[in-house]
């Protein structure tokens, strides 16, 4: 048994084995949010923040997350109000198939909380763990770089 | 399976000491790979993330938990530059340099940096420690001297580092890629020059005929340069793989060596 607060809310679970912290997020706690596309790191659809830090879930072996605080996606926007990441992908046509979104997400908030004006460059090498299968790039970037801007 | 997160050394060593076969697990960016695709089931694991001492980074000791971000904005620019060139910010965030020690792949962005300098690695179990050098402690692609019940405490650099340094690799994009060649070169004030390459051998290679020759040229010709790339692509031992052939990569290894030393000379 393990114990992890997930967006402010605790949680106890009993993870199976090494399985990443992805599949205790998804299948035990039925946080689907995070995508499983890759499992190994290169996709970075499962991107959430452990303890602060932009991680890959299916890298993380959930036994040793016990203890410590996950945002995911869904922990992202403040109740019924979207974050302005989230905002500003819809209105910038930043998602397509909306697979890569939810990490895209996590890596973009992650960016303006700890780079607050951050340059293209910035945004390009925040997102280079973020594939994008429909290769969205262009309006991905033209939906942050508003928000470096702004802040 | 049995885990324990171990918050310091001792009780990191005593649960080694206790389950001498047991996984280690850092950062995870390897060993979760093999979870997935090798269905590797460990009976026990032993997480090290939380143990303090092996976070420590000391002038000359790099303990084995700093990830590459921390590396990023460390004082030595070749290992900063490798760290930086290591997959995305999400796999630099948690992956270790004692995870690229353990993994010994001849890939391992850190290693160029640690060989070039003949660094030592050190080792402890509860009964004793040691100091191995790079190229005892890696014996061969994706082997080691890591004995049970051991743990890599971290990377021990000698006094003498030169501020001429420089580090790059060679892939298909630039962030994401495991190296068709990496490169670190090192150059000292009286001339000595020290080179070592990733990917390009099983094991990283020191190219000691390049190093010997172009060590004694204060300030070397394009003639020497050329002399000194063409001795680097001699030396290297590159394989066919699916990223590159054994050809592109003796020829890209004189190349990239031959234009890190032009940038720090
Ligand atoms: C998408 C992706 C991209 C990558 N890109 C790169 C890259 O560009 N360059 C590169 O070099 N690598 C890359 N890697 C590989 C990996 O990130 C590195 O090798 C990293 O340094 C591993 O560190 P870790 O802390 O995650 O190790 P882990 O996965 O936790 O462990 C790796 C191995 O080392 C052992 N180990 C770890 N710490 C210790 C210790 N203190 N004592 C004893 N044994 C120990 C473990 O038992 C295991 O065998 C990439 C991996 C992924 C998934
Ligand atoms: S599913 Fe984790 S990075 Fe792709
Ligand atoms: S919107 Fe389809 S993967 Fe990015």
């Amino acid at each position: 048994m393990i114990r992890l607060t997930i967006n402010g809310v605790p949680h106890v679970v009993d993870p199976m084995g090494p399985e990443s912290l992805l599949t205790t997020l998804r299948d035990r706690l039925g946080l689907f949010g995070s995508k499983n596309a890759c499992e190994q790191g290169e996709c970075g659809s499962c991107s959430v923040l452990l303890d602060g830090r932009l991680v890959c879930s299916c890298l993380v072996m959930a036994v040793d997350a016990d203890g410590a605080a996950v945002t995911t996606v869904e922990g992202i926007a403040d109740g019924e109000t979207l974050h302005r990441v989230q905002e500003a992908m819809v209105n910038a046509g930043g998602v397509q198939c909306g697979f890569c979104t939810p990490g895209i997400v996590v890596a973009a908030s992650h960016l303006l909380a700890t780079t607050p004006s951050p340059t293209e460059t910035d945004i390009r090498e925040a997102l280079a763990g973020n594939i994008c299968r429909c290769t969205g790039y262009g309006a991905i970037v033209r939906a942050l770089e508003p928000l470096a801007a702004e802040s | 399976m049995e885990t324990l997160l171990p918050r310091h050394l001792d009780e990191a060593l005593a649960a080694t000491a206790a389950h001498p076969e047991a996984t280690i697990l850092a950062g995870g960016t390897d060993l979760m790979v093999a979870v997935a695709y090798q269905a590797l089931r460990p009976a026990v694991v032993i997480g090290i993330r939380r143990v303090p001492e092996l976070q420590e980074w000391d002038g000359r000791f790099i303990g084995a938990g700093v990830t590459y971000s921390r590396l990023e904005r460390g004082p030595f620019a070749a290992l900063a530059q490798a760290a930086r060139t290591v997959g995305s910010p999400q796999i630099r965030s948690a992956g270790t340099i004692g995870g690229n020690l353990g993994t010994a792949s001849p890939a391992g962005d850190s290693l160029p940096f640690l060989a070039a300098l003949d660094a030592e690695v050190l080792l402890r179990s509860q009964a004793a420690e040691r100091a191995l050098r790079w190229d005892e402690f890696i014996t061969g692609p994706k082997r080691t001297a890591l004995q049970p019940g051991e743990l890599i405490v971290g990377a021990r650099l000698p006094e003498a580092i030169p501020d001429r340094q420089a580090f790059a690799k060679i892939g298909t994009r630039t962030a994401m890629v495991i190296a068709i060649v990496s490169c670190c070169v090192l150059r000292w004030d009286d001339g000595t020059t020290r080179v070592a390459l990733g990917s390009v051998g099983p094991t990283t290679v020191r190219p000691r005929a390049a190093e010997t020759m172009i060590s004694t040229e204060r300030r070397p010709s394009s003639a020497a340069l050329d002399e000194f790339a063409r001795l680097v692509s001699a030396e290297v031992s590159p394989i066919n793989d699916h990223r590159s052939t054994a050809a592109y990569r003796r020829h890209a290894s004189g190349v990239l060596a031959r234009r890190l030393l032009e940038r720090v000379l």
